[in-house]
């Protein structure tokens, strides 16, 4: 912490990038041919895969379902080789079955479940390696999944996980600046309207700098929504080529 | 032709079994199991659901609350060191914050290690199961994990013995004695006030030797705080319109999302939490944070007074602890208030309500025959079949010897009489004469009467030819 400069003088972080920049965001719809969506997202170096089933008939128990909608089933895992020491457990620890809640939280908000009565909709999201900023990842990586197996949604949910050092925001956290102690926020956004899916912030900070956090997490989640609504436009128009 | 039939075999599908009757059966020979019952808590009526929301609508809450108000606070500590109790309204927490040694992390040789658990037991709530890892318990660990333990609050550099061998690793315990809403903040505050009264074992390095002492030998020195961070919980209903300050179990039924904001009265923010499927706009989250840290600093201020009171009343020597701090709630005197009554002239209002008085009805002095084979003995007491009533009327009408009995009939028939006039305001035209006391008797002869009506329309008919 002595020696990491989480900010220069001259406004460089540590990987070189600007306080509001974004890592390079690469991603790819329709990965797998079996399941009904599927999608894998780089985001610098945190890479996520995310697939989606659904909607169909809920499986196990049965009393499980709503009469009016449909329940939205997330699982949140860690590849054993995404962390720089081996993970021990990839599954069942509380770290990921609170992943797994915020998740599913964040799309029984986002998709149209009144569309689909008493029916399920798996979705399940892996952490391949992992560089800071996992909600945010899994979060943009499961709406390109969804839109992908077709099931209809509000708007995009794009998340991001912005930092406050030295009375200056910055997007995009990477794994170093989150392990320096740095207040993180991570929040899901529903672009259009402005709609907070899931706000969560760690350590502490001042409630005056609140408003300039969240306004410089937004401004990010805007400029990923972008970057996502290209990647799906594009993805369809080589659907539509492929077929002529 | 073989193959054929066991592909035939194969796809005749398994039925599956009904669950319902295989519960009883117990289809393996095997020790007798203990049966975990679990209950499932009583779901809400639809009613009740909107008269709720209604009421909410209103800005109006079930216990009367304002809706930034907080229910009744009650801060008391055990006898050990650590133990704190935290009683929400109705909502009650304990928690319990204990110490070991132990080897540290790789990762931070030279930091202690904090160790919090939520334990939701049947005991707080038939809806709690008795297994673990429940999703309200995962939501419950990991905000209160974040809430503490990302937000620094102690000092865990103080908490090393020896860098890199040993150092203390502090377990906050929690338990959920009572829900009623808002479990949450009321952990908060008990696993903070806990970790403020607790005192750990002083401990002395001389080089390579760590002396531990017990609390005989050494005082035990308590932990060193930053701050205390406290958790404020939000509920949103009717997607986001209407908010409430610390829900009480029904409202959190009804509820539509929780934001749970922690705060130390510094004004730094701890921790933001969204749960529930709500989509929250940047302006609510704006003003439930500066709602947040009014509370916040009035719910320090009550923590700071108990552990006060506590200090003072263990330096005084006096009694403390969780039995104590317990209400009696018992009645130990019966006391009724003494009403004047005035005894001036209390011979001559006795004596005037003596004159007043009717004279004692007279006793019957030895039994009655009024006719043969009848006998009566003591008074009032009146033949109960209505039907030979007539009979035995008429034959009095005739002269008699027992005057009383005589009085007793005329009166009797004065009643019948008094009973008569009622009874001609109903439809009957007939009079019956009945039992002056039993008005259900009047129904029984009125169906009698029904009775004789019959075969005296029979003797009419009879008559007419």
């Amino acid at each position: 912490m002595a020696g990491l400069e989480l900010l220069s003088d001259q406004g460089y972080r540590l990987d070189g990038r600007k306080a509001t920049e974004l890592r390079k965001v690469q991603a790819r719809m329709g990965v797998f041919a079996q399941a009904d969506g599927s999608a894998y997202l780089e985001q610098g170096n945190t890479k996520a895969l995310a697939v989606v089933y659904g909607p169909h008939e809920i499986r196990g128990a049965r009393s499980r379902a709503l009469h009016d909608r449909a329940i939205i089933n997330c699982q949140y895992s860690m590849a054993t080789f995404s962390t720089a020491e081996r993970k021990r457990r990839p599954h069942g620890d509380r770290k990921s079955t609170e992943m797994s809640l915020h998740l599913k939280q964040t799309f029984e908000a986002a998709v149209l479940t009144q569309l689909y009565p008493r029916s399920q909709i798996d979705i399940y999201v892996k952490i391949l390696q992992s560089d800071g900023g996992n909600y945010s990842v899994c979060v943009n990586a499961a709406t390109l999944a969804v839109i992908d197996a077709g099931i209809p949604m509000r708007d995009y949910v794009c998340a991001c996980t912005v930092g406050f050092v030295d009375e200056t925001s910055l997007a995009d956290l990477c794994y170093a600046e989150e392990s320096g102690g740095v207040s993180s926020l991570a929040l899901a956004l529903l672009p259009r309207g402005g709609q907070i899916a899931l706000v969560q912030m760690d350590a502490r900070l001042h409630q005056d700098h609140l408003d300039t956090l969240i306004e410089a997490a937004m401004t990010a989640c805007k400029g990923v929504s972008k970057v996502l609504d290209q990647v799906v436009r594009q993805h369809l128009q080589e659907g539509s080529t492929l077929r002529e | 032709m073989a193959a054929g039939k066991q592909r035939r075999a194969q796809t005749v599908p398994e039925l599956p079994r009904p669950q319902h009757l295989l519960r009883g059966l117990r289809l393996t020979a095997g020790p007798p199991q203990p049966e975990i019952h679990t209950m499932k808590e009583t779901p809400l009526s639809a009613c009740e659901r909107d008269f709720i929301l209604k009421a909410i609508e209103e800005k109006k809450r079930l216990d009367g609350r304002q809706t930034y108000d907080y229910r009744k606070i009650k801060i008391s500590f055990g006898t050990d060191y650590g133990c704190c109790f935290v009683d929400l309204g109705q909502t009650r927490v304990m928690a319990q914050v204990s110490c070991e040694l132990v080897a540290p992390k790789e990762s931070r040789p030279n930091e202690g290690i904090m160790f919090f658990n939520i334990e939701l037991s049947p005991l707080a709530s038939p809806a709690f199961e008795q297994g673990r890892q429940s999703e309200l318990s995962v939501k419950l660990n990991r905000q209160l994990e974040r809430c503490l333990r990302n937000s620094k609050c102690i000092d865990t550099e103080s908490l090393c013995v020896v860098s890199g061998e040993k150092v203390w690793q502090i377990r906050v315990d929690v338990h959920m004695l009572n829900n009623d809403g808002n479990l949450m903040d009321a952990s908060s505050i008990a696993a903070i006030a806990a970790l403020c009264h607790f005192r750990r074992p002083d401990v002395a390095v001389q080089g390579e030797e760590v002396t531990v002492y017990s609390p005989e030998e050494r005082d035990p020195i308590p932990l060193s705080i930053y701050h205390m961070p406290i958790s404020v919980s939000f509920s949103f209903f009717q997607q986001g319109t209407y908010l409430l300050v610390d829900p009480c179990e029904r409202e959190e039924r009804v509820m539509d999302g929780l934001l749970m904001i922690a705060m130390n009265k510094h004004r730094e923010i701890c921790s933001i939490q969204s749960s529930g499927g709500i989509m929250l706009l940047k302006e609510q989250v704006m003003r439930c944070s500066k709602i947040a840290s009014v509370k916040v600093s009035e719910i320090t201020e009550l923590i700071s007074k108990a552990l006060m009171n506590d200090k003072t009343a263990r330096k005084a020597g006096g009694r403390c602890g969780f039995a104590e701090s317990m209400p009696q709630e018992r009645i130990t005197a019966l006391k009724v208030d003494e009403t004047p009554v005035e005894t001036a002239d209390v011979t001559e209002k006795a004596s005037g309500i003596i004159k007043e008085a009717e004279a004692p009805p007279p006793t019957a002095p030895s039994p009655v025959v009024p006719v043969p084979g009848v006998g009566q003995v003591g008074l009032g007491l009146q033949n109960t079949w209505g039907v030979e009533e007539e009979e035995e009327l008429e034959e009095f009408s005739s002269g008699d010897d027992v005057e009383e009995v005589t009085k007793m009939e005329e009166d009797e028939r004065k009643n019948t009489k008094d009973d008569v006039v009622e009874i001609l305001d109903s439809e009957e035209e007939e009079v019956v004469i009945l039992h002056p006391e039993k008005p259900q008797k009047a129904e029984n002869v009125k169906s009698s009467f029904h009775q004789k009506g019959a075969p005296s329309s029979k003797k009419k008919t009879k008559q007419k030819p």
